[in-house]
């Protein structure tokens, strides 16, 4: 496929896992846009940011632990991990908590984003 | 005034028809979209939304079944009905082949729709105009 017709997705995703079954839908979203050479970005917006809880162990719930499945986005061409400053600060998430060479993006530039974008996807 | 340009859609549905009514908005958006000279090659189900191809819901005689609305849509207008295939296995919903493989002794899911991996979702988004998700809670 050419590059002029590919078309750029922004991935929202606003809720935390493992109560959602969106959140790895979500991800598994991402990961196949990406798979498919297509540009994709995640943003964690709001109650989304719960997902990058450092070590978090989902194991006795017996559910998978996103975390990993987060860090390892790079590896599979998701372009960049946004974080909502506000939520992040909100649920006392600090730099240091989150995902390595993720972006904190406030009110304006989540607006930016989403104008930056081709398709949006609400999870 | 400029020419109306018709544009290709995409539809993207997680919401599952027996909570609330987003599935039936979804459906009646689709055959608007449709209706206003616009195309829609095929909605994608995923997650909870891929409860949409279950062949047997029942729904209450005095109101819509969303069923029929998305299976009007492909009857009419060939709008390819694609349930996310990992989402839908673990709800139950299988065609024959899964059925089979499964040691089930029928499918559950309506066959006019399709299970499809992601792949099927991303080649749409390539070639729509427009991506409308219905169904992520607020």
């Amino acid at each position: 496929m050419s590059a002029a017709a590919r078309k750029s997705v922004l991935v929202v995703t606003r809720h935390a896992q493992p109560a959602r079954s969106l959140a790895r839908a979500a991800l598994d979203t991402a990961l196949a846009t990406a798979a498919f050479e297509q540009p994709v970005n995640l943003l964690f917006l709001g109650a989304g940011v719960l997902q990058l809880i450092p070590h978090q162990d989902s194991s006795a719930v017996g559910v998978r632990n996103l975390r990993k499945v987060i860090d390892s986005m790079p590896l599979y061409d998701v372009e960049h991990c946004y974080v909502d400053t506000d939520a992040a600060q909100r649920h006392g998430l600090t730099t240091a908590d989150l995902p390595s060479g993720a972006i904190l993006v406030d009110v304006a530039a989540q607006r930016a984003l989403f104008d930056a974008h081709h398709h949006i996807l609400g999870f | 005034m400029g020419m109306a340009v018709a544009l290709n859609y995409c539809l993207l549905i997680m919401a599952a028809p027996a909570s609330g009514y987003t599935s039936l908005t979804a459906a009646r958006f689709g055959a608007a979209v449709i209706a206003q000279g616009h195309i829609l090659p095929r909605v994608f189900f995923l997650d909870g939304g891929t409860s949409n191809g279950l062949a047997t819901a029942i729904t209450a005689q005095d109101e819509k079944s969303p069923l029929t609305e998305w299976t009007q849509l492909a009857t009419a207008h060939g709008t390819e009905l694609v349930l996310c295939v990992s989402s839908a296995v673990k709800r139950g919903l299988l065609d024959s082949a899964e059925a089979q493989r499964h040691g089930f002794p029928a499918a559950t899911a309506h066959p006019q729709f399709a299970l499809g991996g992601l792949g099927l979702l991303v080649e749409a988004m390539q070639s729509a105009d427009r991506v409308i998700t219905f169904g992520a809670p607020e």
